[in-house]
């Protein structure tokens, strides 16, 4: 088991998702994704889509100014 | 990566559905287009697009001007109309400025440019497909689109497609 990163604080929609899930789908089962991404839409969503599909969300938690990180496992 | 070998999260049972008639080659209409179609695919939906008329101008090889399309009226729009690189804005186009400020525009603001969401919608698997009918008016075979096209399809075989999803024409 592997943990990856993913900084999409500086992309805007629909690229937030399309990263995430491009990412997502490299890793293999059990893999970890560590994503940094800024409050709003992104926060509230891209955890929100990838517990949909599937996919483990194991933290979400604040790390600085409107920055957010989400441990997703595959 | 090509299209079959994306490696989806677990599917619900019942995906959910988007499936969107690209009528307009318009720069701004396509990157709704391709905004709203990579967005769902992001986030589990079976995403669908089925191109006609200008858009069709989206998804040809040859992303300039150029003659593409079978006989000499066919040639002559295909000059006209052009591909990807060369879709003019829907409005204040400025004889082709527009879409050059717009690019450059999204490059400086790091949002996408078409051709991003095009290359994304390639590797997200998004099906695209060409209308039959818009095909035999101006000439256009299925080689004179990218590989990425999955099939052509008549007005049957798309609502078939579609059903069960939300449909828009853009």
């Amino acid at each position: 088991m592997s943990t990856f990163k993913l900084d999409i604080t500086r992309e805007h929609c629909p690229m937030t998702f399309v990263k995430t899930k491009i990412q997502l789908s490299k890793l293999n089962t059990g893999d970890v994704l560590e994503v940094l991404l800024s409050e709003g839409e992104p926060l509230e969503n891209v955890p929100k889509s990838a517990s949909e599909q599937g996919y483990k969300v194991l933290e979400v938690s604040h790390v600085d100014g409107s920055v957010h990180k989400v441990l997703i496992q595959k | 990566m090509g299209a079959t070998d994306f490696a989806l999260g677990k599917q619900t049972k019942e995906q959910k559905k988007l499936s969107i008639i690209s009528f307009s080659g318009d720069f701004d209409k396509l990157v709704a287009t391709f905004t709203l179609a990579t967005g769902a695919a992001a986030v589990g939906y079976e995403v669908n697009i089925f191109f006609t008329f200008w858009g069709l101008d989206a998804i040809k090889k040859k992303q300039g001007r150029a003659f593409v399309g079978k006989g000499f009226l066919p040639k002559l729009f295909g000059i006209f109309m052009g591909g990807l690189k060369s879709a003019p804005v829907s409005r204040l186009n400025f004889g082709g400025l527009s879409p050059k400020i717009f690019r450059y525009l999204m490059r400086r603001k790091n949002v996408a440019t078409l051709e991003e969401l095009v290359d994304a919608a390639k590797v997200l698997g998004i099906n695209l497909y060409a209308c039959e009918m818009a095909m035999h008016i101006l000439g256009l075979q299925k080689n004179d689109f990218i590989h990425e096209v999955k099939d052509v399809l008549g007005v049957a075989t798309f609502l078939e497609i579609s059903e069960g999803g939300r449909t828009l024409f853009i």
